[in-house]
């Protein structure tokens, strides 16, 4: 009882980590927009949706193929079946080919950087530049619109269904966590692909951090973070590297939407599913912390997961649905700067 | 100066004719009575409610797309379809009572409420005789009390909770599309033949009324045939990751997984069921399996690999061999190019019963329309001889038993027919418990 009941906790532990993975990339760049432009960005969730959309578009572009006549087969009307073979497949043969389009969603990082850096580069000069002075709630609603927008768009051209974008194949199935830390066979399972989500998520976190802690862009990025007006008095051009910043906050999410695709099929409602989520989790860490949001992400994540748990929920039913909204409360009436929150930010 | 006399004859002629004036309105009105909606001009209009925006909208355009053709093939345009194969030969391709049918459209938006304003608006605004459609039963018991209210006929669309022709039927409210209760019946033998009379179930269930009878019928049916319940777990219909509630199944000793998911939230804990491993996994000396009691062609391909091996069931298949759904289908794909899904032949059924039953009416008063679908038997419509039983209008009829496909030749080869479920296999009586509780009332012509 005492194993199944260990097995359990350590199980939702390593799924609070997957979602927390999600949850703390997206609010890393949410504050990372908050804390260089001001800009409370409610098009941040649909930044990550076309980034798993990155995943399915070159998953087709790789899937291009020419079509032949089958006469042998016949198609649902009867007619000779039309035969799709990808020009991939036929240009690099069988088992080159089929590697290529099987590493899709790998490949769509490299694809995405660039796109999302565009986006984000577009939707900051195009739009968001025109809010800087404008009120907060202007800005949510502006932004809120362009989510919608992007949605609509995203609908129109690829459906309202979800779409299946796999794994590489030697990364499905799963792994047996639970030997590896000592316990019996089969009892802690966890699939291959949200270990690789957990790591990924941790290398991109490391790697945001890392440049805006040891390059000379990132320092100047924080000290403009800290004091835009003095940075802009040292004849810095502070407003050109946020415009970069938002890029790169752009750049996150889609990467982080990206590496999502395989766990569940995208949709063009999967960002909205996440924005507000990840706005709680930006604000119990506390408005313009990058730390705080990465550590509310991962807090939040694993709460979720345990107030799912039939033991918890037959104590307490519906806590999985309030539970973040529950700990958000708690902690910003004890912390109302939220857990990592700096003084003077929003408090104007 | 004239001097007004009243003799005898005079009297009488006055009298008659003040009585032929009174009677004069009831003589031509005596066998139509005032209803909602009549039709006056050379045309009838038709309102199809489907999902146009949010998750179903996929769903709810291949249900336009059949509503569409069923008006096309009303009017006398294309090959004509079903009304080829139809048993009932009242339609004769000239409209419905010599009038132009005509359509208007509304999105449900899968939410009740705006389901409830596109079909007040078409009901009000656009004069429809009759609403059609929908991919969600929360809508349809919503729509179907609003055509009540208002006195139009609603023929449902997707709907597969036991409630829609349980507790919440309704006199102006007709489903063609099979119940929760007719899947669990059709398909527990199929799975105790599959996986033997010894299993354990654990059921994931969305939290709304659907998902509700759909758990208590699958439960039920399975548990008749020796299966034990483990658990059922009330999911959020809001979910969109279910790996925490699928975790706590590897150590629960289960060895089957029951999703009683559609839509959205079938594809996801289907695709992390499968990611978890679930199915490469040994449980109680036998291989853990997992169903989805209700398919859709639709969400199976956005399951993709993961259905395979998959059972389910399903109200009706383009791959069926009966002449009805082989003229469907092919006027359906030279179309669209795409055959039809299982809720698109629903809908288009639907509005060629409509149709069919005004004729045999002679009259598009709900009152008459209602009489002549009551307890109306045919057949030619793609499920086999079919009866919309008079005591709550739910249409029975054969069910199929559906399975992932292994290896599929085509995008659209996603799910292979295991077995056609005879329909005496999944009749229930009226007062069946789990439909009880409800009353069909009145029927109302709105006049």
């Amino acid at each position: 009882m005492r194993a199944s009941f260990m097995d359990a906790i350590i199980l939702q532990i390593l799924n609070g980590l997957d979602k927390g993975s999600a949850y703390a990339m997206i609010a890393l760049g949410l504050t990372l927009i908050f804390g260089t432009l001001g800009v409370v960005n409610f098009a941040h969730g649909a930044l990550f949706m076309l980034g798993a959309f990155c995943a399915v578009t070159l998953q087709r572009m790789l899937s291009l193929s020419y079509t032949i006549e089958d006469p042998t087969q016949k198609d649902f009307l009867g007619n000779p079946l039309k035969v799709d073979t990808p020009y991939i497949v036929s240009w690099f043969g069988d088992s080159a080919g089929n590697a290529i389009v099987n590493w899709s969603v790998p490949l769509a990082i490299l694809f995405a950087i660039p796109v999302m850096l565009l986006i984000g580069y577009v939707m900051e000069r195009g739009l968001i530049k025109h809010f800087y002075k404008r009120p907060h709630a202007d800005q949510i609603l502006v932004t809120f619109g362009l989510a919608i927008v992007i949605q609509e768009i995203v609908k129109y051209f690829y459906g309202a269904n979800p779409i299946p974008t796999p794994a590489p194949d030697m990364f499905r199935g799963s792994v047996d966590f639970g030997v590896m830390i000592g316990f019996a066979q089969n009892e802690i399972i966890y699939p291959y692909w949200r270990l690789v989500y957990f790591l990924f998520s941790a290398v991109i976190i490391g790697a945001v951090f890392a440049f805006l802690r040891f390059t000379t862009f990132g320092m100047v990025v924080r000290a403009g973070m800290a004091d835009r007006e003095t940075v802009g008095l040292l004849g810095i051009n502070i407003d050109k590297r946020f415009t970069i910043m938002f890029g790169i906050a752009a750049a996150v999410a889609g990467l982080a939407g990206v590496m999502y695709a395989p766990i569940n099929s995208p949709n063009y409602h999967m960002g909205m599913d996440f924005l507000v989520l990840s706005f709680v989790v930006v604000v119990v860490g506390g408005m313009g912390s990058l730390p705080g949001a990465v550590l509310a992400g991962f807090l939040l994540g694993i709460l979720e997961s345990f107030a799912s748990m039939n033991e918890v929920k037959s104590v307490i039913p519906g806590i999985d649905q309030i539970i973040i909204y529950l700990v958000a409360i708690i902690i910003l009436l004890t912390r109302p700067r939220g857990l990592m929150g700096r003084k003077g930010v929003m408090e104007e | 100066m004239t001097k007004f006399q009243v003799n005898r004859r005079t009297l009488i002629k006055s009298g008659a004719a003040f009585g032929a004036g009174l009677a004069l309105p009831t003589i031509f009105t005596s066998s139509a009575r005032a209803y909602l909606n009549e039709p006056k001009g050379d045309t009838v209009t038709l309102g199809f409610n489907v999902p146009q925006t949010g998750p179903y909208a996929d769903e709810g355009l291949d249900e336009l797309r059949a509503q569409e053709l069923a008006v096309q093939h009303l009017n006398g345009e294309g090959d004509g379809g079903m009304l080829n194969t139809f048993s009932s030969k009242a339609l004769k391709g000239n409209g419905i009572l010599g009038k132009k049918v005509t359509f208007v459209s509304g999105d449900t938006q899968t939410k009740s409420d705006a389901a409830r304003a596109a079909a007040k608006s078409m009901i009000e605004k656009d004069g429809a005789v009759m609403i059609n459609g929908g991919s969600s039963s929360g809508v349809a018991v919503a729509v179907q009390g609003l055509c009540q209210e208002a006195g139009v006929i609603f023929m449902a669309g997707l709907t597969h909770s036991n409630d829609t022709t349980g507790k919440d039927k309704k006199r102006n409210g007709f489903r063609h599309f099979f119940n929760a209760y007719m899947s669990g019946e059709a398909l527990a033998p199929v799975l105790a033949k599959a996986y033997g009379a010894d299993r354990r179930a654990y059921h994931l269930t969305a939290d709304y009324t659907w998902g509700w009878t759909q758990q208590e019928s699958i439960a039920k049916a399975t548990e008749n045939l020796g299966w034990e319940t483990v658990n059922n777990v009330l999911t959020p219909l809001a979910a969109t990751d279910f790996s925490s509630y699928i975790a706590p199944v590897l150590n629960s000793g289960a060895d089957v997984l029951i999703l009683n998911h559609y839509g959205g939230n079938m594809v996801n804990s289907l695709t992390n069921a499968v990611q978890f491993g679930l199915r490469d996994k040994q449980v109680n000396g036998k291989q853990f399996e997992i169903i989805v009691p209700l398919y859709s062609e639709l969400m199976a391909a956005g399951a993709g690999a993961n259905v395979r091996g998959v059972y389910g069931s399903m109200n009706w298949n383009w791959q069926l061999q009966d002449e009805g759904s082989k003229a469907f289908v092919k006027s359906f794909g030279e179309k669209y190019g795409r055959p039809p899904s299982n809720s698109a032949h629903t809908c288009y059924v639907q509005t060629l019963l409509y149709a069919d039953a005004c004729e045999r009416a002679g009259t598009f008063d709900p009152c008459g329309v209602v009489e002549a679908l009551e307890g109306f038997e045919f057949d030619g419509m793609g499920n086999g001889p079919t009866l919309y039983r008079a005591d709550d209008h739910q249409c029975f009829k054969d069910v199929l038993v559906m399975k992932g496909t292994e290896n599929p030749t085509n995008e659209y080869d996603t799910l292979e027919i295991v077995e056609v479920t005879p329909r005496a296999q999944v009749e229930y009586a009226p007062d069946h418990p789990m439909f009880a509780g409800g009353d069909l009332g009145q029927c109302n012509s709105g006049a």
